[in-house]
């Protein structure tokens, strides 16, 4: 833990999220699930972050509280020195809709929609979003917007949902395998996707992996294990996605 | 122990398969609970109409056989007794009888208005060969005791008259003092309605019986009768008999005989038995496959979400036969449970109904009971209905195949939706899009929830017709056809002077002659028997009037008829017809027909008064009078109506109205509340399936849409916006389909004795229109309430 805070060089009051304690527990009594326990972390702002670690070790229970689709057992969880711990479920929804990009492995894709209009959905409740177009161009996808999701390949939905999530110009932009569902070569222009996300909008970007090699892109690799924090790498030098061993 | 362990296994793998049979019940029960309470409407319908005319005819035809019911009736003015011989040899005559009846007006203490009714001979030795009575108490006259009779039942309990008592009126002009000394039931007087009213009001038409002596002395008949009553040879046409009849009676006053159809009891008992009938027809089938289109809709969806587990029980070797029985089963199972809530329902309803009618049927006995057939039929028909519509989604998922059916269905492709292109509409959100492609996406089902909640809101306006018809129909009949308060009607054709001394009676306003006969018409080789009146010029109190309440009136020398005798005779305005009178001199004449008019109740022919008197050539006479009264006198005017001799019948408007609007309020009253049930159990049944299986297939998606920042109130705009474009689109369409089936209903349901007339108010559709747009609003919150339990971290972790 000290680590991260002794080898972060940005400035602390910058950083995007920032977690102290912060515990999670399904169930109770004799059955209960510790997924999180104590976990303290700070991401700066623009960062990559890749978290790794085995199933179950707690990685999308952080995931999903810091996407504002789950509410911490304890501690405390700030987005930009906001405290959300304990936000309503209504902040919570305005805060998934301003702030939140979200990547799935399964790409979540509305199927009664074309690939521009399911990126339009977004737009429409952004406030300050890209056009549909631009998003789908930064994904390489503009000459297949007006497909729908059936008429698309799995590595082209990804990428659609990619451009959906950016198109609202997230702060955050959160990935849980996106690319668990695809071959190495779709999934390497997923990740080139991601990467010119997080480089041209600043978009401060954690994906979940189970994939190491995917760890060499990051600014900073977390390892979790047994819900807690085991281990925070920062790459000095970064690899091109291209270049990742697969 | 280890064959039997073995044989344990295999008896527990059905055991398995049924206990998931019951969870997959327990987690639908709504959707199962919604779709068997329609095929329990459908079945109690069926219960109830099927039941009921069971029961009503079964009933009918044991008391007309028992009592020796006529089929044919010829009254005539007096014949010689000795005549019933001749009548007995008629061909097709299998009982004859000839009695004498007459007009009596009863005077019972307490009540000021007159009671009008009719007096019967029983023969002096014997039980009549035709039309006996069934004693409820007491016996029958004794011969030569000259001042006993039987009193109508329903008569003696509306005014609390025991055996033993004594009842005073007016026989053929002199007061008489009758002791009663039974209570008695006639076939004739099942629905005991006074002539030419609408419904029976038991206190104001009472029937007395009493020894043919006696009776013949008091009306001056010795040795003669006014009516033959005969039954016919089993299948021998009634028209050769009749023919007979008035050939023999013709010399003596015969207005013609005439059948069953005719006889007003009997007559509405028909009538009320094609209502049942039109019920028992229509509705079930409605119920019954709205229900089967639910149970394919929620079993294919249910199919649809245990792909899986089909895949891998055919992959453990369990047999196609399986794997639909189990299904089966399924559609079973709350058919079974519709049934049993519709059976229940609808011999609960039935028994209810039975009680209801027995205030208006006066049958000796009225058992709402069900034949085994129609038990049977409403096994049958469920088990068709549910059964094929479970039977074609578990058809489905036994032909899935085993390696497919265990992968993840593709995504629905939208691409192929008929009519996508117009969801492309700039001016349409993305979310209103989503909405537009899943109707277009699933047109068969779309279709179906648009012609479930459209047929609901049909029944409604179906339903509610019926009060919208009754008002104008009793609007028109008693409030611009019919507008005065007091009918008097004549023993015989009196002078003028007696219509003077009419008026002059204290609290009479306003008073209109009446000439009545009674005709035969011909129009080629259609012929009618009716009742033709005279009126005055300008009639302002009993009058024929159009459906928009204007009166229509006959040209000198011309006639008025009603619509339903100008259909029975086809005749059109213009055409001329041949009258034959078939009282007194019994003159033939020629008339033309100036103009043709609906009645809404009976049938009428009519012309001014001073004409028909010219054609009868029995000088300026009438044969009743209709009377406006004031109020405040009609206790002095009807006690000395009591007093008038040659007086026949007294009948009073206004408690006719008002009784009229009781009977309606109790039996339309409880039927459309029934129906209005029914018809919401219809749109329950498909908007709450509609939503909820819509929901269950969507959950995924609107999790996404949930993880992408929209708000609840987005997510339930995606959900029900289908219903709701659904349910706005079926409000026209039911409005249309109520308008077809008032239409239906109304022809249907006319008879001779009434026509409804088509008219639907804007209240009805208002009515109907909010009754289905609250069910659908109430089922959609229903199901609204789940979306905030969707689990948004599942979406992250799984696939469609």
């Amino acid at each position: 833990m000290q680590d991260t805070q002794g080898q972060s060089g940005r400035d602390r009051d910058t950083a995007c999220f920032r977690t102290r304690g912060l515990t999670k527990v399904y169930g109770s009594g004799a059955s209960a699930v510790h997924a999180l326990r104590g976990v303290d972390l700070e991401i700066p702002e623009g960062d990559l972050v890749v978290l790794l670690g085995p199933s179950g070790s707690g990685k999308s229970t952080l995931l999903n509280i810091l996407g504002g689709l789950d509410r911490a057992t304890g501690g405390e969880f700030l987005f930009r020195g906001e405290d959300l711990t304990r936000a309503s479920t209504r902040a919570l929804t305005l805060y998934r809709r301003r702030h939140v990009g979200f990547v799935f492995q399964f790409y979540n894709l509305m199927p009664s929609l074309t690939a521009r209009e399911n990126v339009e959905l977004v737009t429409e409740i952004a406030q300050n979003g890209l056009s549909a177009g631009e998003a789908l161009e930064l994904v390489g996808l503009e000459k297949r917007a007006d497909h729908f999701p059936a008429e698309l390949s799995g590595g082209e939905q990804q990428r659609v949902a990619i451009a959906r999530a950016i198109a609202k110009r997230p702060e955050v932009m959160l990935c849980d395998e996106p690319t668990g569902a695809l071959d190495s070569a779709t999934g390497i222009r997923v990740l080139q996707a991601l990467k010119t996300v997080n480089e041209t909008l600043g978009a401060t970007t954690i994906i979940i992996t189970h994939n190491a090699g995917v760890a060499d892109m990051a600014h900073r690799v977390i390892t979790f294990s047994d819900g807690q924090v085991g281990k925070v790498r920062v790459n000095t030098e970064r690899a091109n996605p291209e270049d990742l061993a697969w | 122990m280890v064959g039997g362990g073995r044989f344990d296994m295999a008896r527990l793998v059905p055991r398995k398969l049924d206990r998931k049979l019951l969870r997959d019940l327990w987690a639908t029960k709504m959707q199962a609970l919604a779709i068997a309470f329609v095929v329990a409407a459908g079945i109690a319908v069926h219960v109830v109409a099927a039941g009921m005319l069971d029961s009503l005819q079964e009933t009918r035809r044991a008391y007309y056989d028992r009592y020796r019911f006529a089929d044919v009736w010829a009254p005539v003015v007096r014949a010689p007794d000795r005549l019933l011989a001749d009548i007995r040899d008629i061909p097709g005559v299998a009982a004859a009888e000839t009695r004498v009846t007459s007009h009596v007006l009863f005077d019972i203490p307490g009540m000021d208005a007159p009671a009008s009714g009719q007096a019967i001979s029983l023969p002096d030795s014997g039980r009549p060969a035709v039309n006996h009575i069934h004693l409820t108490e007491g016996r029958l006259p004794r011969r030569g005791q000259r001042d006993e009779a039987v009193l109508l039942d329903a008569f003696a309990r509306a005014h609390g008259i025991a055996v033993g008592d004594t009842v005073s009126l007016t026989l053929h002009g002199g007061r008489e003092s009758l002791r009663i000394v039974g209570i008695a039931l006639s076939p004739e007087h099942v629905y005991a309605v006074a002539p030419g009213q609408l419904v029976p009001d038991a206190r104001l038409f009472g029937v007395v019986w009493m020894g043919r002596e006696a009776l013949a002395q008091a009306v001056d008949r010795d040795g003669a009768f006014t009516e033959a009553v005969v039954t016919l040879e089993p299948g021998y046409p009634e028209a050769a008999v009749t023919g007979a009849l008035d050939r023999l009676l013709a010399p003596y006053g015969a207005p013609g005989a005439y059948g069953r159809e005719q006889q007003i009891s009997d007559a509405f008992i028909s009538s009320e038995i094609t209502q049942l009938s039109t019920m028992a027809r229509v509705l079930p089938p409605i119920f019954l496959a709205v229900a089967a289109f639910l149970v394919n809709v929620v079993l294919t969806r249910l199919v649809a979400m245990e792909r899986t587990e089909i895949g891998l029980l055919k992959a453990f070797g369990y047999h196609d036969g399986d794997v639909v029985w189990h299904y089966v089963k399924f559609a079973g199972a709350i058919g079974a449970l519709g049934l049993a809530i519709g059976l229940g329902l609808g011999t609960w309803l039935g028994r209810q109904m039975a009680a209801l009618y027995t205030e208006y049927y006066h049958f000796p006995f009225l058992i709402f009971r069900l034949e085994a057939g129609v038990y049977l039929s409403a096994c049958l028909v469920t088990a068709l209905a549910v059964g094929g519509g479970g039977a074609l989604a578990a058809w489905r998922a036994a032909r899935l195949d085993p390696a497919v059916a265990m992968r993840a269905p593709p995504p629905p492709d939208y691409s192929k939706s008929i009519g996508a292109g117009l969801t492309r509409w700039r001016m349409l959100d993305r979310q209103t899009r989503m909405v537009f492609r899943q109707i277009l996406r699933w047109p068969g089902r779309s279709a179906f929830t648009l012609a479930g909640v459209s047929v609901s809101g049909g029944l409604l306006i179906g339903t509610l017709f019926f009060l919208d018809s009754v008002d104008v129909m009793i609007d028109v009949y008693f409030n611009s056809a019919n507008r005065q308060d007091v009918s008097v009607s004549f023993v015989e054709p009196r002078s003028w002077e007696a219509f003077h001394s009419l008026r002059r009676m204290p609290g009479v306003i306003e008073a209109e002659p009446v000439r009545q006969v009674a005709v035969r018409l011909r129009h080629g080789a259609a012929e009618e028997r009716t009742a033709l009146s005279g009126v005055p010029r300008g009639a302002r109190l009993s009058r024929m009037v159009d459906l928009d309440n204007r009166s229509v009136e006959a040209p000198p020398g011309a006639l008025v008829m009603s619509q339903d005798l100008a259909d029975k005779l086809s005749i059109a305005a213009g055409d001329r017809i041949e009258i034959e009178v078939t009282e007194g001199q019994r003159p033939v004449f020629e008339l033309p027909v100036s103009a043709v008019t609906t009645t809404l109740v009976g049938s009428g022919l009519q012309m001014e008064i001073g004409d028909l008197n010219r054609l009868l050539g029995e000088g300026r006479v009438l044969s009743g009078a209709s009377l406006r009264v004031d109020a405040h006198e009609t206790r002095t005017l009807y006690a000395r109506l009591k007093d008038t001799p040659g007086i026949a019948g007294v009948s009073l408007q206004s408690e006719a109205e008002d009784r009229f609007v009781e009977l309606l309020d109790q039996s339309l009253g409880t039927s459309i509340v029934i129906y209005t049930g029914f018809a919401a159990l219809i749109a329950i049944g498909v908007v709450y399936n509609s939503v909820r299986i819509s929901f269950s297939e969507r959950e995924h998606e609107l999790a996404v849409l949930r993880v992408l920042g929209f708000t609840r109130g987005e997510v339930a705009y995606v959900l029900l916006g289908e219903i709701a474009i659904l349910t706005l689109l079926a409000l026209p369409v039911g409005a249309l389909t109520g308008t077809g089936l008032a239409w239906g209903f109304s022809q249907a349901m006319s008879s001779d004795l009434f026509r409804l007339p088509f008219v639907i108010s804007p209240r009805t559709y208002g009515y109907a229109a909010g009754v289905v747009l609250v069910i659908a609003i109430s089922s959609a919150l229903m199901i609204r309430s789940r979306l905030d339990k969707l689990d948004m971290v599942a979406v992250l972790k799984s696939g469609e």
